[in-house]
């Protein structure tokens, strides 16, 4: 009887823990909020201590120069955007840009090695483009940068193209079942595979006019002011889950789930994600969407239109990218402290660093 | 005699039990009876004689229609790849028509026109299957509280897919036919509403839910602790002294009391699975027709708490855009 009994007790231990979906090792658990809301994160204290080596922040490729020196615009011909910066820092500069986007392929990846200040390669006029961005992200957008800032590394990760991107869906035939999932039902990583609309990025995330996020009524009774659908909504769920499996944080982190809507419910941290979706829609907006004539056609996504970025191009599943450290005190050339002078150096519309909105 | 659960029970083997004659102008009941040892050990061993009619006929066919048309679209969404068709399964959907639509009969087969026709032959299926609970109930000369308890549902079934949409006028805001879809469709269609759990009908169906399962575990527990005395079986003796059934009245007149009686429970029980339904579907109902956000409908009604602010303004205010 007794070794029966125990065999029943084990299989009963072992199938409640199959079915409890636990996740093991120690918790820690932080109340952010007023207590009985469920305001709180729940963190594996294990898995806290092992870092991915991607989230590592690679060392500078040699001591950073001291500061003064000639400027690199009188140093080399066609320098557009870093100009304003010494000789020696430049070079710096170029070092470490080689090391986080093109290791292997060396400097020749965007330069001619035969007239370094040509432009004939289509990856050189991308890299300005990119030191633009960089620059107005970390003086114009540090509402969601912080200082912390960000450099190429933070997207690029020692890949020429960042691995997570995005682009816009294929559009299949809309007058026929065949093939067709409407644009959702597929387990994604970008839907946290889910059945959500894929085309949340493309919706949401591709310029200054992208639809609204905000869903819920402002007022408790029906108004034609809103008249957002069930389907439309499902378009935000699908965004947030993106957030929220890019950063590896609950839905808790920024919102009450009392209403996801009430500022004076939600946390800082949900201002720091307003500004961040609009920091990308710039960025996809003014910088990447501008390059589409210049990127070759393997570079392009399936509609044609360059690679873009989300959430999860720069937070790589934690809250801060790169676990917080800050790189971009180690280049001062990528976070320009006077007044930007890249607006009359770059190409036509997209120049101005765009205004806050 | 010992007493019997369903691990002990004894199948008797017997010429099987045909029930009474029909009534004269009835459809054929079906001859086809067998026995089933397994179906013994968790109810009657015996299956049919089946009473199927012209109304059980038309159930099955309509919902098997239903059920070729969301399967057959779910299949074609994938190129008809069935090893893509059983991978994907969870996540395939056939989806209601786009707002552009309206609540328009009229839509494009391949554009919501399927889920109207596969939502039409599911109501249908229901609709008949219900008559068929409500006949067959008068043919027994049954009360007919199954029926009732099964139009329950099908008011929330029909509320969800036809009568909430119908008000809103657009079939966009119906539910779509899909694992994972549907409570996507759920899960955003609180969010859109500003948190459904401020909703009071919801909150009332939530109680009936719990309720329902609640009673169901005192009421089974009670029959299944007093088995032993026959509990299950006796009607008869349910007065007299030391039975089963006073036994299981004790038993909660000494733990809480107050005890249901043998009808009372049933009841009970009845009217807690029924109004799961019902106040569910008035709930669902009340959801953009009348109330647009459930959390500020709360406030202004003073039926939620208001917490401390958190000093936390939206950045949206002062600036344009959102």
């Amino acid at each position: 009887m007794k070794p029966n009994l125990m065999l029943r007790l084990g299989a009963v231990l072992v199938g409640a823990a199959l079915l409890s979906a636990c996740q093991l090792g120690t918790k820690s658990a932080k109340q952010e909020g007023y207590r009985g809301t469920g305001m709180d994160q729940i963190t594996l204290a294990a898995a806290n201590k092992k870092i991915d080596p991607i989230n590592v922040v690679p060392p500078p490729p040699y001591d950073p120069p001291k500061p003064g020196g000639k400027p690199a615009r009188e140093a080399y011909q066609n320098v557009q955007v870093l100009g304003d910066v010494s000789e020696d820092e430049f070079s710096y500069t170029m070092a470490a840009i080689t090391q986080w986007i093109a290791p292997e392929q060396g400097c020749n990846y965007c330069h001619n090695p035969a007239n370094m200040a040509s432009d004939e390669l289509y990856t050189k006029k991308v890299a300005r483009r990119m030191l633009q961005m960089t620059r107005n992200i970390n003086t114009n957008w540090t509402q969601h940068v912080k200082q912390t800032g960000v450099t190429c590394y933070t997207c690029h990760r020692g890949q020429a193209v960042p691995t997570e991107n995005w682009a816009l869906p294929a559009k299949g035939n809309p007058d026929t079942i065949l093939g067709n999932k409407h644009g959702q039902n597929m387990p994604l990583v970008s839907t946290a595979y889910s059945s959500l609309p894929n085309s949340a990025f493309a919706k949401y995330l591709l310029n200054a006019n992208s639809a609204p996020i905000r869903v819920q009524s402002k007022i408790s009774h029906p108004s034609p002011a809103d008249k957002t659908s069930v389907m439309d909504t499902e378009g935000t769920y699908s965004l947030m889950m993106h957030t929220s499996s890019a950063l590896g944080v609950n839905c808790t982190f920024c919102h009450n789930a009392g209403s996801f809507q009430a500022w004076n419910m939600s946390t800082p941290k949900r201002v720091g994600a307003w500004y961040g979706y609009r920091m990308v829609r710039n960025i996809n907006g003014e910088y990447i969407g501008t390059l589409a004539s210049v990127f070759p056609k393997h570079r392009l996504g399936p509609m044609g239109d360059p690679l873009k970025v989300n959430c999860t191009t720069c937070h790589r599943g934690i809250n801060k990218p790169l676990g917080g450290v800050s790189m971009v005190k180690d280049y001062p050339a990528l976070r320009p402290t006077a007044p930007m002078v890249t607006a009359a150096a770059a190409p036509a519309p997209a120049a101005a660093a765009t205004k806050m909105p | 005699m010992a007493y019997q659960n369903i691990f002990t029970q004894v199948q008797l083997t017997h010429a099987p039990e045909m029930g009474i004659g029909m009534k004269p102008g009835s459809d054929p009941r079906g001859t086809a009876v067998g026995f089933n040892h397994l179906f013994g050990r968790f109810g009657q061993a015996q299956l049919g004689p089946i009473y199927l009619g012209w109304t059980g006929l038309l159930a099955l066919l309509c919902g098997f229609t239903a059920f070729e048309i969301i399967g057959l679209n779910m299949m074609a969404s994938v190129n008809w790849d069935p090893i893509q068709f059983v991978r994907l399964l969870p996540w395939l959907s056939l989806e209601p028509p786009g707002p552009e639509y309206g609540f328009s009969p009229i839509v494009p087969l391949a554009k919501g026109g399927w889920w109207i026709l596969a939502g039409m032959f599911l109501t249908l299926s229901v609709l008949l299957w219900s008559i068929r609970t409500y006949r067959r109930a008068r043919a027994l000369g049954m009360g007919t509280h199954v029926f009732w308890a099964f139009i329950s549902a099908i008011w929330l079934f029909l509320v969800l897919g036809f009568i909430r949409p119908m008000f809103m006028g657009s079939w966009s805001e119906a539910v779509p036919f899909g694992i994972f879809p549907h409570l996507d469709w759920t899960a955003a269609f609180s969010i859109r509403y500003g948190n459904l759990f401020y909703n009071p009908f919801h909150a009332l169906s939530i109680v009936f839910l719990y309720g329902s399962t609640l009673l169901f575990a005192m009421h089974g527990a009670t029959i299944l602790a007093v088995g032993r005395y026959g509990g299950e079986r006796e009607i008869e003796q349910i007065t007299d002294r030391g039975t089963a059934s006073e036994r299981a009245a004790l038993f909660w007149r000494w733990t809480m009391g107050f005890n249901a009686t043998m009808e009372s429970i049933h009841r009970w029980a009845w009217w807690f699975a029924v109004l799961t339904t019902l106040t569910g579907g008035i709930g669902i109902l009340l959801t953009g027709t009348v109330v647009d956000n459930w959390y500020l409908w709360a406030q202004e009604h003073h039926y939620a708490p208001a917490y401390p602010s958190t000093g936390v303004i939206d950045p949206a205010l002062g600036s344009k855009g959102q």
